[in-house]
């Protein structure tokens, strides 16, 4: 997109296009995360609602209470913001920061529509996961700082916890990024232009399953139901956010909400084939850049609108999840980490790259749809798993 | 279990204030990491001289009193008083009364149950059975409000009778109360009692043996859950007993193993072992059932009865001289209410015996070496209320 913007600017401004086309990006993309992060509280509190049979929001904003929200965010601001007389000054003030930016930073490699990216990077996947992993900083950097046994307990879960479902997660992010042939997220999407049958989730048996252990492995390394022991509100209170009030919290809040749309976004790209539809009507009207500009910023949008339906469909799951199941116990997250996670993603990893090797042109791929590996694909394969 | 790394040990303050804790209980526990290696229990933050107070009112002016005793079950509480007023004065109501009581009595077991199983899930961080069960709560409250008038301190039993009869088309509504609850019982054991994470959570955590219940003096469904079939209602004393004389009802306990055989819930998870939190749970579940029935067979029975209901005594009626001790089955357990009188209006001594109490000292053997969380669960599995605990 970049260079889009950049091609709208005189050549000589180009240092002067970089920053604005950065600046421009960043606001964008903020604009999306905190959009979206209002609207999860307000979807939280409706899905909640809905499964516990009551109303949720009626008050703020009309019938279905759209305001409330904005509403809370105004409560939140005007409380105290009390920092503990044990806490450590410096590092109780920088944690929620550090929590909140590396969830904000994983957004800049990931695609939200074609092209639609901050930064297209070739390591994308890697980035996010990295990046999104770093979160643990601040959190346990909150429990220590807090001065308090409580938010210590949850600092020292959520490492343990956030360390050990890095493994499957990422496990399970190889086997999109093996069938893609390539890192970038980008070109993952890309791989699965056309038919929904096209999707990775339905490339093989062990992708589906994959996508599975994916969602369950997003759903712990974002500290959700179950797997919310770091905030566990009936053991230790409320965890590491414990000694944390006003904006401090909302921004602890906002980090987990953020990361949830982050792990949903990348699960949408790398295994629901991103931007691409189920069924692939854009191509048929010819919303495509090659045809015009702006019919093809008219495919982007629906691209667009894609990414975020899928990502906004796993969060609602998410969200049904937390507010239908208890909590496990510590000892049962670490066991169901690495005695059922790892081995599964191990399994379901070989399994696909045996796949590959059988069936290198896919089986259940193509049904719907003429069989044409992508351009980036087919590169890939030719050239030994290198990008052009 | 035992562990080749050990950390600094820590004394980790659980309480007063604390989610886990059901009002105002205070724990300490020593932990090594997220290993609770001793756990004691502070009790008394809420202690309000209710045995001091009853020696200053008549019986009557006390049944206030008594609701907030347990104030989950405050049928249950001025029952347990007046069956003790009337024992002292060898006094027995009518029939319709004492089909009444029994009607009200099983109704406020269901609520407190209803509580105490939810609030289970609740600790264990599942919230939303608990707005399912105070939803059907709210209904028995409803119905409490039209019987008497208040939702949670009722003040309905009273040393000779009840405050009031039921109204017009009140049993037709406690009937179709229970007719749309039956159901709920089923999505509750689906999301509860049967499920995966509940079950690993619950089942074999803090088992507590026969003999331990009976010598810490345990009682209710914390007893029976360890497979002793002791209900007051079929072996208390006979004023009490002959309340329930012909009503049909099962002594939930998996005795062996076993539960009474008739009703189709989910079976016992093979991870369960008699005694654990997960039987605790599961036989207040049972109990409502049996509850419910109780009450179909007080609206039919007080329905046939003939005669009227019996009005509340003076409020400055003279009690005999002389003692009395009575336990009844509240559904946190047995509730005993001991009163001496001189011959005044005035019980010359008045002590309680709470049920919770007793339930919650084994607390301290059930939480050693067990996780932090499942202090939690086992706490939740005692069902306490600081209440009637503090008096």
């Amino acid at each position: 997109m970049s260079d889009r913007i950049a091609s709208l600017l005189p050549e000589s401004w180009s240092g002067a296009a970089w920053a604005a086309t950065a600046l421009i990006h960043v606001a964008l993309v903020l604009c999306f995360v905190l959009i979206s992060v209002a609207f999860f509280v307000w979807l939280e509190r409706k899905v909640s609602a809905r499964i516990q049979d009551r109303l949720g929001p009626t008050r703020v904003g009309g019938r279905f209470g759209w305001l409330q929200s904005p509403a809370d965010g105004l409560k939140l601001l005007c409380k105290e913001d009390i920092i503990p007389a044990a806490a450590d000054r410096v590092l109780f003030r920088l944690a929620p920061y550090l929590c909140f930016c590396p969830a904000f930073a994983a957004f800049a490699a990931i695609p939200l529509a074609e092209g639609w990216v901050v930064l297209r990077l070739d390591i994308a996947a890697l980035f996010v996961l990295a990046v999104a992993g770093m979160e643990v900083f601040g959190v346990i950097l909150a429990g220590y700082a807090s001065g308090s046994k409580y938010s210590l307990f949850g600092a020292m879960r959520e490492a343990a916890q956030v360390v050990s479902y890095e493994a499957p997660l990422a496990l399970c992010l190889v086997i999109p990024v093996m069938l893609a042939g390539s890192m970038d997220l980008t070109t993952i999407a890309q791989a699965q232009a056309g038919w929904f049958t096209q999707w990775f989730l339905f490339h093989n048996p062990f992708s589906f399953a994959a996508f599975w252990v994916f969602i369950v492995c997003a759903t712990a390394n974002t500290n959700r139901a179950p797997f919310d022991l770091p905030e566990a509100e009936s053991e230790l209170v409320a965890g590491f956010m414990t000694e944390y009030s006003g904006f401090r919290w909302t921004v602890f809040f906002m980090a987990e909400y953020t990361s949830m749309l982050a792990v949903c976004l990348i699960a949408s790209i790398a295994f629901l084939g991103g931007w691409n539809g189920p069924i692939p009507w854009t191509g048929w009207l010819g919303l495509s850049h090659s045809v015009h500009p702006l019919l093809g910023f008219v495919g982007d949008c629906v691209g667009f609108v894609n990414v975020t339906a899928k990502a906004f469909g796993g969060v609602i799951f998410i969200m049904a999840l937390r507010w239908t199941l208890p909590r496990l116990r510590i000892d049962q997250v670490m066991a169901m980490c690495w005695k059922y996670c790892v081995p599964l993603a191990a399994v379901m990893l070989m399994g696909a790259t045996l796949w590959l090797y059988v069936f290198p042109g896919g089986v259940i791929r193509g049904v719907g749809g003429q069989w044409s590996p992508s351009p980036a694909v087919a590169t890939s394969w030719t050239n030994g798993g290198e990008r052009e | 279990m035992e562990y080749d790394v050990g950390t600094d040990q820590w004394v980790l303050n659980m309480g007063p204030q604390h989610p886990a804790t059901h009002g105002v209980l205070r724990l300490t526990l020593r932990t090594d990491g997220e290993v609770v290696t001793e756990c004691v229990a502070h009790v008394g933050y809420l202690h309000r001289s209710a045995e001091k107070i009853g020696e200053n009112l008549t019986p009557r002016q006390f049944i206030p009193f008594t609701d907030r005793l347990d104030y989950l079950a405050g049928m249950n509480m001025n029952l347990g008083l007046t069956l003790a007023v009337e024992k002292l004065a060898g006094y027995a109501p009518s029939e319709k009364t004492r089909h009444l009581r029994v009607l009200a009595v099983e109704l406020c077991r269901i609520a407190s149950h209803l509580v105490a199983a939810c609030s289970t899930g609740l600790d264990l961080g599942s919230f939303t059975p608990f707005m399912w069960s105070f939803r059907e709560r709210e209904k028995i409250q409803l119905l409490f409000e039209e019987l008497c008038g208040a939702r949670l301190t009722y003040s309905y039993i009273t040393p000779g009778g009840v405050t009031a009869d039921a109204p017009e088309g009140w049993l037709e509504r406690c009937e179709a109360f229970l007719d749309q609850f039956e159901p709920v019982i089923d999505e509750l054991h689906a999301v509860l009692t049967s499920n995966g994470i509940f079950v690993h959570r619950m089942a074999g955590v803090g088992v507590l043996s026969a003999a331990d219940a009976v010598a810490h003096g345990c009682s209710g469904p914390v007893l029976r859950g360890s497979g002793v079939a002791w209900d007051l209602r079929r072996h208390g004393e006979p004023i009490y007993r002959s309340m329930y004389d012909d009503y049909r009802f099962e002594v939930v306990a998996p005795v062996n193993g076993c539960y009474p055989q008739d009703h189709d819930y989910p079976p016992v998870p093979p991870q369960a072992v008699v005694g654990d939190s997960w039987h605790r749970f599961y036989v207040r579940m049972l109990e409502v059932v049996q509850s419910i029935g109780l009450v179909r067979q007080a609206i039919k029975k007080y329905r046939q009865a003939s005669g009227t209901v019996d009005a509340p005594w003076q409020v400055k009626q003279k009690l005999p001289p002389g003692e009395a001790y009575l336990e009844t089955e509240a559904p946190k357990g047995q509730m005993g209410f001991y009163l001496v009188s001189d011959g005044s209006a005035v019980p010359w001594r008045l002590r309680i015996r709470s049920s919770s109490f007793c339930n919650l000292s084994v607390v301290e053997k059930l939480c050693r070496g067990v996780m932090l969380a499942d202090v939690a669960a086992i706490v939740a599995s005692l069902d306490i209320v600081l209440g009637e605990i503090d008096r």
